[in-house]
């Protein structure tokens, strides 16, 4: 039979249309003219400039502390709301599903404008902190989302089979359950802490003065000026992405 | 925690061993349950409906909430910008979420078609974008349409457009970008549901007698709706709730919703007003989720949801 070429061709022109756009960022980064479609020669001293800039250098390490703290606490809560929604069924579990699940599909600025709005009328002070428990409160669905899905493909049988070899509920828990899930876990914790390190809605409208992060930093860049320092900043920022993706997909290769 | 292992040592008799467990096992749910409950209760259900109830507050000359409580926010809402703005919220999004299906359809179906080896490039190809920073991939396509960006100059050489033409700032950019962004979000549900399809039974379609085309829009497409539904509302509920993306690349031609709660929010700090506007964005989209929860609850396997959170 033959084949129509028209999904092959929507395929490569959709592939330019995803990957153009980065490469042209790229290739402007070592660009030494400031205009995007002037060739000034190569250069590095966009680079040079951006590392003297050390409110980026703050606004990472910012981004840092919260992504770190707000994936290691969405691990623990995640995980743990997996397992309950996988081995109870019950009127609490629909809730809690419910629960679990509408901060999915919710829009980012409703979650912002939300929590900005419960902080004002607690009169919490918006800061490092607020920031971090926003961050929790995406992060600990898409964990237990990851989570449940490996749950649903786990063999519960070792379970049993190790209950009638007479081990206790932690011996259980620390020899069997988590280090087979583990992955999953570990997956989950990745999708956490990449969508930390990426926020800019919600983080927009719980930060505070001096909570600056990274992606609110890049935000002001873009809206006033500095183009050239941006794409430096970027073309670092996609080649740490780059790396990443490609040390978790040798990972899985690893395993299977 | 002892009936996870649920063995008892002795033989009690037996009503009274399966109310004992049954309490165990209620009070271990409880625990295991309560800390994302409580966490999820108090971070994402209070503030939710915080929204609603701060509607009917007034505003204190500080940009802080007043005391008592007040219509004046639901009045204002009848101020004759905001149905123009609401209208062409929904529109941008539907057409940005019918554009992302199109396309996503041959991509999806190209993908599920291709080799093996291939297959896994592609899949890889089109996640990438779902790891990378929005914002950056905004401010890429910020370059590429400006006066003095590539496109620009492209299609000047061409006479398309004139010096003094604008590419961006309007709602045709506004639209490009959401498209950019959630493409990669559609395709995936597309392609997962096109995988499975067994297309022995398209050339069934054309043994007897179908065309290439009504085989394909009258076996393969109804065999992935459910797919269709999810790549719909990955696109349509961000696109909805879009802030970051009319803000970079629109003007005050392709103002939506999110940019107006922003506004109310940090420049005219009027958090009421602000909630309202979040109040109509709500109900907007409770709709198609109620129906992303009604297709998807307690379907054999879950699915994650290919969407990233981020600059919207």
């Amino acid at each position: 039979m033959r084949r129509s070429r028209f999904p092959l061709i929507v395929c490569i022109l959709g592939m330019l249309f995803f990957y153009l756009p980065i490469l042209v960022l790229i290739v402007n980064s070592f660009n030494a003219s400031r205009f995007s479609t002037v060739w000034g020669g190569f250069s590095l001293k966009w680079y040079a400039l951006l590392f003297q800039q050390d409110d980026v250098w703050h606004a990472l390490r910012n981004t840092m502390l919260i992504a770190v703290s707000a994936t290691t606490v969405s691990m623990v809560l995640g995980t743990l709301a997996a397992f309950a929604l996988h081995r109870f069924h019950s009127r609490l579990q629909d809730a809690h599903y419910t629960l679990v699940y509408t901060p999915l599909v919710m829009p980012d600025i409703l979650m912002g404008i939300g929590l900005l709005l419960f902080f004002a009328a607690l009169r919490i002070p918006l800061g490092l902190g607020t920031i971090f428990i926003a961050h929790v409160t995406f992060c600990v669905s898409y964990v237990a989302m990851v989570v449940l899905a490996r749950l649903q493909d786990f063999d519960f049988s070792i379970v049993e089979a190790a209950q009638d070899l007479g081990a206790g509920p932690w011996t259980i828990l620390w020899r069997i359950l988590l280090p087979l899930l583990a992955p999953g876990i570990l997956a989950g914790g990745l999708l956490a802490f990449s969508l930390s390190v990426d926020d800019f809605v919600i983080t927009f409208f719980v930060s505070g003065p001096g909570s600056t992060t990274l992606p609110i930093k890049i935000y002001s860049m873009i809206k006033y000026g500095k183009p050239p320092l941006i794409n430096a900043l970027s073309t670092l920022i996609l080649c740490v992405t780059f790396l990443l993706i490609w040390v978790s997909q040798r990972l899985r290769e690893k395993r299977a | 925690m002892s009936a996870a292992s649920g063995l008892p040592a002795g033989q009690p008799t037996a009503v009274d061993n399966g109310a004992q467990i049954a309490r165990r096992r209620q009070r271990q749910e409880w625990w295991i349950s309560l800390p994302s409950v409580l966490w999820l209760l108090a971070f994402f259900l209070t503030p939710t409906l915080i929204v609603l109830a701060i509607t009917f507050k007034p505003a204190d000359p500080y940009g802080n909430i007043g005391a008592g409580w007040t219509l004046d926010t639901i009045r204002s809402l009848g101020n004759p910008n905001y149905p123009s703005i609401v209208w062409r919220t929904i529109w941008i999004s539907v057409v940005a979420t019918v554009i992302c299906l199109v396309t996503a359809v041959p991509f999806g179906y190209y993908m599920a078609r291709a080799p093996e080896k291939r297959k896994a490039l592609l899949v890889m190809l089109v996640m990438v974008p779902f790891w990378t920073s929005f914002l950056i991939r905004i401010f890429a396509w910020k370059v590429l349409l400006h006066p003095e960006g590539y496109i620009h100059r492209f299609l000047r050489l061409f006479g398309i457009v004139n010096e003094g033409d604008l590419l961006l700032y309007n709602p045709e950019a506004v639209l490009l970008v959401l498209v950019y962004t959630y493409l990669p979000f559609a395709i995936l549900p597309v392609y997962a549901a096109a995988e499975k399809f067994d297309f022995h039974l398209f050339e069934a379609a054309l043994d007897l007698g179908c065309n290439r085309f009504s085989a394909f829009s009258r076996v393969f497409l109804p065999s992935i709706r459910r797919a269709l539904v999810t790549a719909a509302l990955v696109v349509f509920i961000p696109a909805l709730g879009s802030y970051v993306i009319p803000d970079i690349v629109g003007g005050n031609a392709s103002e939506m919703i999110g940019n107006k709660i922003a506004q109310r929010t940090f420049i005219d700090r009027n958090l009421p007003h602000a909630a309202g506007l979040a109040g109509i964005l709500t109900l907007s989209t409770v709709i198609p989720m109620l129906i992303v929860l009604g297709v998807q609850r307690r379907q054999a396997r879950v699915t994650v949801p290919r969407r990233k959170r981020g600059a919207t």
